[in-house]
């Protein structure tokens, strides 16, 4: 399923070391379907904001060379237990997804 | 007063992509500007034209940046790079894998409390350098690292 999110964030000191997995097709729309030989259409997470507390730490945005069910590592200062990273991301039709996590 | 000039061209810039990309069909006018797409680094097909379209032109090489990969991907489908960059102030970092189709594979933009740090997962068409750059302190940086592929995984 497209969209789904796992996300875990461990503590170290005050930093935060978060790794999402999100499961998306991340086809680049430059491969060719083996069968039918016609290009599959381009269908990438495109671009991605993390947030802590609701405020913005971090923001990416990807092209079609980011593996399938991407997976994304980050780290975050001056964070304590308890506190909430969120991660949205939308793709190229314009899908949203999203998924927080409880820093434990 | 510098500081805001280059704040000032930086914003012109950026607004004049926006202008490009929608007028080439390529954005929503409805959906632009909330984090503007770079499509034209995005789709450019060498990693010179990437790098400038991304706005790292002209950066200087640095062992501040360390990227951490495999010498050997099996399956370029499926390549883990993570980069660390030391560089004082440095507050984005964009990725390149100089072989494949369109180089660029991804920027990331460090925000308050964010450690200059990515982790993530890339696919390689063929052996390639794997390039880094990043910004800090209103200058640009460079780092690359060669990964052996034996499987490409541009094909799927």
């Amino acid at each position: 399923m497209a969209g789904e999110m796992k996300m875990r964030a461990t503590l170290q000191g005050d930093v935060a070391e978060v790794k999402v997995l999100m499961s998306h097709p991340m086809e680049p729309g430059t491969r060719k379907d083996a069968k039918t030989d016609k290009l599959v259409p381009a269908h990438f997470i495109n671009n991605v904001v993390a947030t802590l507390n609701g405020k913005a730490v971090l923001e990416a945005q990807w092209g079609g060379a980011i593996s399938k069910n991407p997976f994304l590592g980050f780290k975050v200062k001056g964070v304590k237990a308890g506190d909430k990273i969120a991660v949205n991301a939308d793709d190229n039709l314009g899908n949203k997804f999203n998924g927080d996590v409880a820093v434990g | 007063m510098d500081q805001l000039r280059r704040t000032f061209l930086k914003s012109a810039g950026i607004a004049g992509s926006v202008v490009v990309a929608i007028g080439a069909g390529l954005l929503k006018s409805g959906e632009a500007l909330a984090a503007a797409w770079n499509s034209n680094a995005f789709t450019a097909k060498s990693i010179a034209d990437a790098m400038s379209a991304a706005g790292f032109a002209g950066a200087t090489e640095s062992k501040d940046i360390v990227i951490k990969a495999p010498e050997i991907a099996e399956n370029g489908a499926v390549v883990p790079v993570e980069v660390t960059s030391s560089i004082p102030g440095t507050t984005s970092m964009a990725m390149f894998v100089e072989k494949n189709p369109t180089p660029m594979v991804g920027s990331f933009e460090f925000m308050a409390g964010a450690e200059p740090y990515v982790s993530t997962r890339i696919k390689m068409g063929q052996t390639s350098l794997v390039r880094v750059a990043v910004k800090a302190g209103g200058k640009t940086y460079m780092a690359s690292k060669e990964v052996k592929v034996t499987i490409g995984g541009c094909g799927g």
